[in-house]
């Protein structure tokens, strides 16, 4: 009944699964990450060239055109810009929810109107998940390539007409389960999950990414897994549930670090409640300074935080940031990177953009470890970013941030705020910290700024 | 036979679930996108599903979708192994950077 075959497939299989747990362990630290990959790229290599085998194959020609069409699109997909890694991301989202629906419909109809009832409700999850995947990844993609409006639209009865929808979605999937034989109702319910993927992502704006991007990354995750229960292929339910608790992992850290559940990521759009407490702040006064004064200022400094925000990598002054980091460090001066969670489109991404100007990583802080250092900080020097430094968080409690963990850099010495104006941030919300007598406000573009203290710091205006 | 089966992909969900919470809570926050993108690489294997599909032919409709399904699975194979590999090569520490 069985060939031998089938024992070689499973052994790869198992040896597969190994290998991405090891893969995923070994990413705990950057000095064993790079095995990781290596690890999990022998495994899958090593599934697939099992899975060739199966003796059921009649027909290799399709298997060789979707293999090698599908390495000519992901080389590119692979060798895109760093700052583009939050797209992409979602984009790879949208590809695997994709991959994992089509079987799931191919499935359906090589079974249909014979689908037990367990294999039905399995399937029915995967098909939903995945659906309102492709399509909620693709529009994250838009919004974050910048193709689609960023800001959230809202409209009244919007979390009803979401609700209903996932709901008549549900309904008919538990239809299915108990009459399989009503094939007519399965499109129907693939389409309202893909509808529902664009209406669950419309409301969402750009702040929000890095936690729609992890819940994303669950989603498609646990459809994965849903179809090794369809498929009874215990490798995919293996790699399923890892990508599935690794984006739960990251939804929840992202949460936090934004003072919101779930729910509120999802059915409440940010930028609608801070209507109250921006009206009454107009118009008062700041300290501003010159790249001069900057430079002055930070080369008499003994340790120096920089905090990065989206801002920077928008501007592509990564760059100058660390030629302003190696001439700081040369002059003796302590620098450090203050990294919130939030800051840049999804979880990590400064860390990303940071390595990549070639700043190592022991420098850079996260929130946890850079906020106990900001009362013995000089200069606490804010690029690109706004809301995760917002005093207003900590201590005022009509504020639609309050309760958000945030930097302390307003504990610093000194803080220096890169910003083009004063106009508030993403969020809308407005700033207290640029008010405060030891915050000095550099007016300008993140880049140019920079560039200008470094111009002085490096002999041109004599301050040395 | 059916049940038996269930239970099994069972068993293996719930590990495979602890595994994953315990291994990805140690990783560090520093290397959070490597980590979205390589499990993202690793979810890709779904193309083992698609492959039997498209290759045992059994209707026009199942191939043709398999063939797709293929596609998009291994670009994201291909693609995120690359670009997490780009990622991680980007990470130096002070340490091994000054000669």
């Amino acid at each position: 009944m069985t060939p031998a075959s089938e024992y070689v497939i499973e052994i790869t299989y198992i040896v597969a699964a190994v290998l991405f747990i090891l893969a995923l362990k070994w990413l705990s630290s950057p000095v064993t990450a790079r095995r990781g990959v290596w690890a999990g790229e022998a495994g899958m290599v090593l599934a697939v060239a099992g899975t060739l085998l199966y003796h059921g194959i009649v027909d290799y020609k399709w298997l060789a055109i979707g293999l090698v069409l599908g390495t000519i699109i992901g080389v590119p997909l692979g060798n895109v810009g760093m700052t583009a890694v939050p797209q992409r991301t979602a984009l790879s989202h949208a590809f695997g929810a994709l991959c994992v629906t089509l079987v799931g419909t191919a499935e359906f109809y090589l079974r249909a109107p014979n689908v037990p009832p367990f294999m039905m409700s399995v399937l029915s999850l995967e098909v939903i998940l995945g659906g309102l995947t492709v399509t909620g990844s693709l529009m994250a993609a838009g919004k974050l390539q910048e193709i689609l409006p960023q800001r959230p639209i809202t409209y009244k009865g919007q979390n009803f007409v979401n609700l209903t929808m996932l709901a008549i979605a549900v309904a008919i999937a538990v239809r299915l389960v108990l009459h399989p034989e009503a094939v007519v109702l399965y499109p129907f319910m693939v389409g309202i999950a893909l509808v529902f993927g664009v209406m669950m992502i419309v409301p969402i704006g750009g702040a929000d990414m890095p936690t729609v991007i992890s819940l994303l990354n669950s989603y498609a995750g646990l459809s994965a897994a849903a179809m090794g229960f369809v498929l009874n292929s215990k490798l995919l339910i293996v790699a399923g549930s890892l990508d599935g608790a690794s984006g739960f992992i990251l939804s929840v850290n992202m949460s936090k670090a934004m003072n919101r559940s779930f729910t509120n990521v999802l059915f409440g759009a940010f930028g609608q409640v801070q209507a109250s407490s921006a009206a009454a702040v107009e118009a008062r006064p700041v300290h501003s300074a010159t790249p001069e004064e900057a430079a002055a200022i930070l080369s008499a400094a003994n340790k120096v935080v920089i905090v990065p925000g989206y801002g920077m990598a928008v501007a592509q002054a990564q760059h100058k940031v660390r030629e302003l980091y190696d001439l700081l460090t040369k002059k003796g001066v302590d620098v450090k990177f203050g990294i919130h969670p939030v800051a840049g489109r999804m979880p990590g991404h400064m860390n990303v953009l940071l390595a990549e100007a070639d700043i190592p990583y022991d420098k850079l802080m996260d929130m946890d470890e850079a906020n106990p250092d900001f009362p013995q900080t000089d200069v606490a020097l804010v690029i690109g970013a706004n809301d995760v430094t917002n005093p207003a968080a900590r201590s005022d409690a009509g504020s639609p941030i309050y309760g958000m963990p945030i930097l302390d850099v307003d504990k610093a010495r000194t803080v220096m705020v890169i910003k083009r104006s004063m106009n508030p941030g993403f969020a809308g919300i407005d700033n207290p910290l640029y008010y405060l007598d030891n915050t000095l406000m550099l007016f300008g573009d993140a880049k140019a700024f920079v560039g200008s203290i470094v111009r002085e710091l490096s002999g041109g205006g004599g301050h040395g | 036979m059916v049940t038996a089966d269930l239970v099994n992909s069972l068993y293996v969900f719930i590990l495979a679930a602890f595994i994953g919470f315990e291994v990805i809570r140690r990783v560090s926050p520093l290397l959070h996108t490597p980590l979205m993108s390589l499990t993202n690489a690793l979810d890709a294997i779904a193309v083992v599903g698609a492959i039997i599909l498209a290759g045992e032919h059994k209707s026009t409709l199942a191939t043709v979708l398999g063939t797709i399904a293929i596609v998009a699975a291994t670009s994201n194979a291909v693609g995120g192994f690359i670009i997490t590999d780009r990622m991680l090569k980007m990470f130096k520490s002070s340490r091994t950077q000054k000669p």
